[in-house]
């Protein structure tokens, strides 16, 4: 067909250029593409520049096209090449090594440069712009040897720059010439929020400071600012904006403004030069952010190659914030004047906000602080500047219920060609042909097949739901199960955020981690209050409210509305006195029923609300904890002191470990077998913790469970001495504390993490087991007894146990 | 009207619970606002009628008859708390506390008591009941 192929020549191997090049290859195979950089990279994705500087990315993570990619696509690649003219006459790109390569088209997408502020000093060392890896390079290793980092201005880049270099220890305060951050994204009090969180994350702030001079002879020593002000620091990011790169352009002479100027499909003012990304200038507009690039380069590809486009009318532009932890966003007009209808939403607890700015009706722009999740259907609304109506409104405010359900709507409703991803420039349709035409049904597949979610990721939710609604009920669960339907967050990750964020109660934990119903359900309280006290042993301030009712009574509730009494009995031995005041409480409060219990203790059955202090209190015996998640009981067989086959004390035994756990927050509730010789008439095969006793010391089993799923023990290990019965009671006990889901019983831990696994931690690492047992000593000196305590607090239990009572009626 | 006198220490604060004159007529006086545990139901007893008062995480306060919508519920008292909404003890039921209203995929409803705060005094409306 094309027997000699076209010569296309990139000057620039960015996102821009190359996000072109990909567009172009789609289309036609007319061209032989070389392309040029002076950076001695391949292509990668810039904007994800600021998590290489706060290091939880590497170089190669960013990277969007491999070596390999251009080798296959035949691409002949130049790197660390710069372009220094094109003579548009002879058609030659000239470069600085003094090649000369012929075009047939050249596209320019050199992008821009940090704006770098011509003040005195600016020519330090010790000065640095934010835009390319080498910037990111210098910011690294001056954070190993300097300490006080200064960044003139409070955009974008800047925010990102400080909170990459604070990241890496400095002490970093921004410096921004207005008095609100980001004030080309952001109202005011979206930057105000901004600030304050970025604050409480060890930044400080200047504002309103314009910087004069940098001080400093060879080396930076601080700013002056025009209010004479000095700020001390050592090294300095100039992030004060970007400028087009319009060198190349400037030195062919092309036509430039601000920058390179072109037309509707991205021409330049000489024939077949083209221009694309942050160097040009549409309709007198420079743009600075990724999406736009994509829309251009869509058009010029079209257009370069020879298929109809509609001509390039502009961008929307929006605004994502990649600082880890902090959701902005914004789109469209974004301050208020007269002219809009404006719809806000500020919440100072949750620390969201949110702004929907209209004009005769129509979206035109919004902005949200703190929770972003709705800025793919904004971003879609104020590019078509849509209609509000009552439903959307419903939708977007969250006046209305559940919003999964509308969320997938909005997909239903999307355009086939309307952009899903901004960033690589993906339509609806790709996506929805991935899954119908070729199958894919992870989202990993659609990511590496259309590179969609690939770049800033922001499109992730919408991508999701696209393959909700194909997929329907095939669809992969759209995010895994949480603990309960307030979150999707399961166990792991709440505990790893817990210790991650040093959350300290239920509130909190719900607030940070956004559940979804404010004050949670009772699947989640519990568990959160049973993960805060493991964590926490001593300075987390138990929630009654969070406990399940049988804990927070301290007694069993009876389908009657009475409740169950059983006092504890360590290693299942009473004696007469103990016997005499079960028999005279008893009848005092006209209890139903007297019950040895299936765990070998005594249970008072029928006793009323209101009694149940005075019941404690005369029994004067600790509690048995038969209602909590918790030690229940050790059960016992008679031993050595007694039986004529025993060799091992276990009523001695039982009743040790039991005053030596009871009372101890664990998963799920426990139960102990200790049996004196291995005729096992205690049934160790069933315990959460079975003990049999031999001649030579003590074998212990676990994992067993008698009850719904019958689960026979699994033997554990064997150990001689008490001493060591103890220490591994405790480190097994502690592991399943730290490990174990709430309501959890051993047998299905056992199962789920697999008894080599916890052979592993506890038997073999020898230090772990030594920092288990430190722990669970160390929780252990907290625990009280609850009937007491209780006792003691008068006002807590009438306001428990005692009904109020209107003295008089009116 | 049920009494019960002083057990071990423990008192009824009487005075607490003075009858206040009041122009409705109904409106009764049970207590001040620290009598009620923040989300532990609270239950009170006019005309042998079991009342359960809430104290939720704003302060604000519901009252019900303390009987379950559920069949096999438990006494409401017991319930857990989460903002306006209440699951029933035993049978995990959510019901609104400012509609009575039973929430999907359950059906039914509970019978609210109107409950207000007067400075730091707990009123009840115990037409409800007499």
């Amino acid at each position: 067909m094309h027997a000699v192929k076209e010569k296309l020549v990139l000057i620039g191997n960015g996102m821009a250029g190359i996000g072109t090049i990909e567009q172009i290859l789609k289309l036609t195979n007319r061209y032989e593409i070389t392309v040029i950089g002076s950076e001695p990279y391949v292509n990668y994705n810039r904007i994800l520049l600021s998590y290489v500087l706060e290091g939880s990315q590497s170089m190669d993570d960013i990277i969007l096209n491999s070596l390999d990619w251009y080798n296959e696509q035949g691409i002949t690649l130049h790197t660390g090449v710069t372009v220094e003219k094109i003579d548009t006459e002879a058609k030659l790109v000239l470069t600085d090594k003094g090649d000369a390569f012929a075009y047939d088209k050249v596209i320019i997408a050199t992008g821009s440069t940090p704006l770098m502020l011509p003040i005195p000093g600016a020519h330090l060392p010790q000065v640095v712009g934010f835009r390319d890896i080498a910037d990111c390079e210098q910011m690294r290793e001056a954070a190993k040897t300097m300490k006080k980092a200064a960044v003139i201005g409070g955009g974008l880049l800047g925010l990102e720059a400080a909170k990459g270099l604070a990241g890496l220890g400095m002490e970093v305060t921004v410096v921004h010439l207005m008095d609100h951050l980001m004030e080309r994204q952001l109202d005011a009090e979206a930057a105000l929020m901004l600030k304050q969180e970025l604050e409480r994350q060890g930044i400080s702030f200047l504002m309103g400071k314009q910087t004069c001079t940098i001080l400093g002879e060879e080396k930076v020593t601080g700013l002056q600012f025009a209010d004479g002000c000095v700020l001390d620091s050592d090294f300095v990011v100039m992030a004060a904006g970007i400028c087009p790169n319009t060198k190349v352009a400037s030195a062919s002479g092309l036509n430039i403004e601000r920058g390179i100027v072109v037309n509707d499909y991205m021409q330049t003012s000489v024939e077949d030069v083209y221009a694309v990304g942050e160097c040009v200038q549409h309709q007198g507009v420079c743009y600075g952010l990724v999406a736009p690039l994509f829309e251009q380069g869509s058009v010029l590809a079209k257009h370069i190659s020879g298929v109809p486009t509609e001509p390039y009318k502009g961008s929307i532009v929006s605004t994502k914030l990649k600082i880890s932890g902090i959701d902005v966003f914004s789109a469209g007009d974004f301050i208020c004047s007269p002219a809009h209808t404006v719809i806000q939403n500020k919440n100072d607890w949750k620390k969201t906000y949110k702004k929907i700015l209209l004009k005769d009706g129509k979206i035109v722009g919004a902005v949200l602080y703190g929770d972003a999740s709705d800025s793919a259907q904004l971003q879609k609304l104020v590019r078509q500047q849509a209609e509000m109506t009552d439903e959307l409104y419903a939708e977007l405010t969250g006046t209305s219920g559940c919003g999964g359900h509308k969320k997938s709507l909005a997909v239903e409703s999307m355009a086939d060609d309307e952009i899903v991803c901004g960033c690589n420039g993906v339509t609806k349709k790709t996506i929805v042909d991935c899954i119908v035409e070729q199958g894919m049904t992870t989202l990993d597949e659609i990511k590496a097949s259309t590179g969609a979610t690939r770049s800033c990721g922001g499109c992730k939710p919408v991508v999701e739901q696209i393959m909700q609604y194909v997929m329907g009920d095939n669809a992969p669960a759209e995010s895994k199960q949480g603990i309960c339907t307030c979150t999707t967050l399961s166990r792991d990750e709440i505990v790893a955020e817990i210790k991650a964020k040093g959350l300290t109660n239920i509130k909190e934990i719900m607030h940070v981690l956004g559940w979804q119903q404010l004050e949670g359900c009772p699947k989640c309280r519990p568990a959160l209050n049973y993960y805060l006290t493991m964590l926490q042993p001593g300075s987390y301030e138990e929630d009654p409210s969070s406990r399940v009712m049988n804990e927070r009574m301290h007694a069993n509730l009876q389908k009657d509305g009475t409740y169950t009494v059983i006092p504890r009995m360590y290693g299942g031995m009473t004696t007469t006195e103990d016997l005499k005041k079960i028999t005279d409480v008893s009848i005092k409060y006209g209890v139903k029923l007297i019950k040895v219990t299936g765990g070998q203790r005594i249970g008072m059955i029928g006793v009323g609300k209101e009694d149940l202090p005075s019941v404690w209190d005369e029994l004067d015996m600790p509690s048995g904890y038969a209602y909590a998640k918790s030690l229940r009981t050790v059960k016992t067989c008679v031993g050595s002191q007694f039986c004529r086959f025993g060799t091992q004390d276990s009523l001695e035994i039982g009743a040790q470990l039991e005053r030596r756990f009871e009372r101890l927050d664990l998963p799920a509730k426990f139960k102990f077998a200790v049996n004196g010789c291995p005729r096992n008439c205690a049934e160790a095969c069933t315990k959460d913790i079975g003990i049999v006793g031999n001649d030579g010391g003590w074998e212990i089993f676990i994992g067993g469970n008698g009850g719904i799923k019958a689960r026979l023990a699994d033997a554990f290990c064997k150990v001689k001495t008490d001493q060591e019965l103890f220490d591994m009671c405790s480190a097994i006990m502690q592991y399943y504390r730290e490990t174990g889901a709430y309501l959890e019983r051993t047998a299905d831990w056992v199962e789920r993490l697999g008894l080599e696994h916890i052979k592993h931690a506890i038997l073999e690492d020898h230090d772990n087991r030594k920092a288990l047992i430190e722990r669970i000593d160390l929780a252990l000196q907290y625990v009280e007894d609850p009937w007491k305590k209780t006792l003691r607090d008068k006002k807590i239990s009438e306001a428990l146990y005692y009904h109020k009572q209107p003295a008089e009626q009116i | 009207m049920q009494t019960r006198t002083n057990i071990n220490g423990f008192t009824q604060s009487d005075s607490e619970l003075q009858a206040d004159a009041n122009p409705q007529g109904s409106w009764m006086v049970i207590g001040d606002l620290d009598d009620f545990l923040p989300r532990i139901g609270r239950v009170f007893i006019v005309n042998k009628q079991e009342i359960v008062v809430f104290r939720l995480s704003d302060d604000t306060l519901r009252a019900a008859i303390n009987k379950s919508a559920s069949p096999k519920g438990g006494p409401l008292a017991e319930g857990l708390v989460s903002g306006n909404f209440l699951y029933d003890p035993l049978h995990d039921w959510k019901v609104d506390l400012n509609t009575g209203i039973v929430q999907a995929p359950d059906e039914g409803s509970i019978t609210l008591v109107p409950v207000q705060l007067n400075g730091d005094q707990v009123l009840i409306d115990s037409s409800v009941v007499i």
